[in-house]
């Protein structure tokens, strides 16, 4: 993608005072994630660990025993005052743990959901959907096999028959959402690749005698990337979604890792008894994400390229 | 037509093969008998425990071809993992349940027919309550009321599925007691439970999906032959109704069968939630005991149902389009 390609999208959305909106809030998740990524030292009796976030240090705060409301003005048990400060903001839930900040432990699993399966898939669907379109022929008909059969089974299936073989875990949960979702970025990729191995450019690097590897990696694959980027922004919010119902039915990620399905599953059953904050939390978290990335992903679709509109 | 249909057919076995081939890979290859075993056998399986499970499913045998002769002398080079494994998926001699102790045909039999009393209805309301909003929206394009209904549908699709079946169980069944929270009734009563699952599995597709018909209705609408009809004067509502759903059945038939996997998804969680007795209740008993025959025979059972499927849309396009030949 040149430059001026590049400028006439972002002026593209910035027309757009949702996407742009979108963009704010993701770029708010964003830094929350970021925040969680920094790791800061603990000093112990054996030395100095790196265990704790940054966002772990700025959620010091006293545990409860169980469930307390938001903003509870003091503890359960010993009925001590609480400063405003130190206050459960959005309460806490049945092991006594800041809602608050398990909701924002959960972003940082969000976005490697969101996004990390998608550069799997990317890495599998690029090579494979560029050397089906341009070599043609055996090659294609095998690829388009392999993904002929992939895409008959049905991917949710195909997903816990994956994770229940595999160790629990956030980076077998991406693997796994990576091998389940690269055929339908392949099949764009093939697409456009058959499109554009018959310009004149690459007729033109080709009669200079460019070498097969020098069409497809130097001419061809610059001008399918923009499907790529499109691909992540959006298939994040389904990504997302979809680790909230694996965590549910209990094939997601591990316990011990923030994730707004978790959440989900462990309060779902608590709200006929008047307990609705850390269900609350973790949806809201969850759809004030999607909702920006869903409006996000359709404008710089569009401006980066109309014609792949799918609904 | 016959002969495109028997081909059609034919062209699909290469498929399923390929379905029997990654179901063997993933349950007999990534996996390794003994882990398997561990995990059926629960806490701290001896040794000879799980050399015993591991024979008794067959999987101490060869991968591929069973090259040692039996006590009798004689040779069985088809009697391996392998070729038992296409054996039980191709001539649908599924195993027994590891947990239940009963064999998955019968269990597939038990399951299916609540699964299909909510699936169904479900998706035939769906139909019917999508595609006449986004007729509506398409007629309305450009104005405030489609750009306020876009939003609007934006935000239902935002929406998690499991945020749409707790909220609404909870508010319609727990605190307005419209409809029973919990249960299901073998025979004509079961409606009254299937009445809210039914409901919300509508609800949490509208959004996505009147959205996706407003974008294939609205390609439609710039077609030549919406043009001539507007040249010689048929009304804006005669071409959206007639000429442009006509059309717009295609693609939407294409996207029939590709919700198939959603409604699974869909009908997984419903069925958690409603006490509903059907294949998602079947999964997840499965996935939480570990039962691996169960989950291999449910992955082969709904990629077959897919292909099938997707043979039938191709079929039914003959039926929608005479411009769909037959070659």
């Amino acid at each position: 993608m040149t430059e001026s390609h590049l400028k006439i999208a972002i002026r593209r959305i910035r027309k757009d005072r949702l996407a742009v909106a979108g963009f704010l809030v993701i770029c708010i998740f964003a830094l929350v994630a970021c925040l969680d990524c920094i790791p800061l030292p603990v000093r112990e009796a054996s030395g100095i660990r790196w265990g704790r976030t940054a966002l772990d240090a700025a959620f010091n705060k006293e545990p409860e025993k169980s469930y307390s409301p938001p903003l509870a003005d003091r503890g359960l048990l010993n009925r001590k005052e609480f400063a405003l400060a130190s206050r459960h903001l959005l309460g806490t839930n049945n092991l006594g743990e800041d809602v608050l900040y398990n909701g924002l432990k959960g972003v940082r699993t969000a976005f490697v959901i969101g996004i990390v399966p998608t550069l799997i898939a990317a890495l599998f669907a690029v090579m494979l959907g560029l050397f089906a379109g341009y070599y043609g022929g055996f090659i294609d008909d095998l690829i388009q096999y392999v993904y002929q059969v992939l895409s008959s089974i049905p991917s949710i299936l195909l997903l816990i028959a994956m994770l229940m073989i595999m160790e629990r875990g956030l980076w077998q949960l991406c693997v796994a959402l990576g091998v389940t979702s690269w055929v339908g970025l392949c099949r764009l990729i093939r697409g456009e690749t058959l499109k554009v191995k018959n310009m004149e450019y690459v007729e033109a690097a080709r009669a200079l005698g460019a070498s097969d590897a020098r069409l497809i990696f130097r001419h061809i694959l610059p001008n399918v990337m923009h499907i790529v980027i499109i691909e992540i922004t959006l298939d994040f919010s389904a990504l997302v979604m979809t680790e909230t119902v694996l965590t549910y039915i209990g094939v997601g990620v591990e316990p011990g890792t923030g994730s707004w399905g978790r959440m989900i599953m462990m309060a779902d059953r608590e709200l006929a008894n008047g307990i609705w904050w850390n269900l609350s939390t973790a949806s809201a978290f969850l759809f004030i994400l999607v909702l920006a990335f869903n409006t996000f992903a359709d404008t710089l679709r569009d401006a980066l390229d109309p014609r792949l509109r799918k609904g | 037509m016959l002969s495109y249909i028997v081909r059609r057919f034919l062209l699909a076995i290469p498929t399923v093969i390929g379905v029997c081939l990654v179901t063997f890979l993933l349950f007999n290859v990534f996996a390794s008998p003994e882990a398997v075993a561990r995990k059926q056998l629960g806490k701290n399986p001896t040794e000879t425990q799980i050399a015993a499970w591991v024979a008794s499913h067959g999987m101490d045998k060869p991968m591929f071809f069973n090259l040692h002769r039996e006590k009798d002398g004689r040779l069985h080079p088809f009697d391996s993992r392998f070729w038992n494994h296409m054996r039980e998926l191709v001539l649908f001699q599924f195993p027994e349940s590891d947990y239940l102790h009963e064999k998955v045909t019968s269990l597939l039999k038990q399951k299916i027919g609540p699964s299909l009393s909510l699936t169904v209805p479900a998706f035939l309301l769906s139909m019917i309550v999508t595609l006449p909003i986004a007729l509506f929206i398409a007629y309305y394009r450009g104005t405030y009321i489609d750009k306020l209904a876009l939003f609007i549908c934006v935000i239902l699709m935002s929406i998690a599925i499991l945020n749409y079946i707790i909220f609404g169980q909870y508010l319609l069944a727990v605190v307005f007691k419209y409809f029973p929270i919990y249960g299901y009734d073998f025979g004509v009563g079961a409606w009254k439970f299937l009445l809210l699952p039914v409901i919300l599995a509508v609800a949490s597709g509208l959004g996505g999906g009147v959205r996706f018909y407003r974008t294939i209705m609205l390609n439609e609408v710039r077609a030549d032959y919406v043009r001539t009809a507007m040249a010689k004067g048929v009304s804006e509502e005669g071409i959206l109704f007639k000429h442009v759903l006509k059309n717009a059945m295609i693609p939407i038939l294409t996207t029939t069968v590709l919700s198939i996997p959603f409604l699974i998804t869909g009908s997984l969680l419903l069925e958690i939630f409603f006490g509903i007795p059907g294949m998602g209740n079947l999964m997840i008993n499965a996935i939480n005991n570990h039962d691996y025959p169960v989950i291999r025979t449910l992955v082969y059972i709904y990629s077959l149902l897919y292909i099938a499927g997707s043979i039938l849309t191709d079929i039914s396009y003959t039926l929608v389009d005479p411009r769909v030949s037959f070659k």
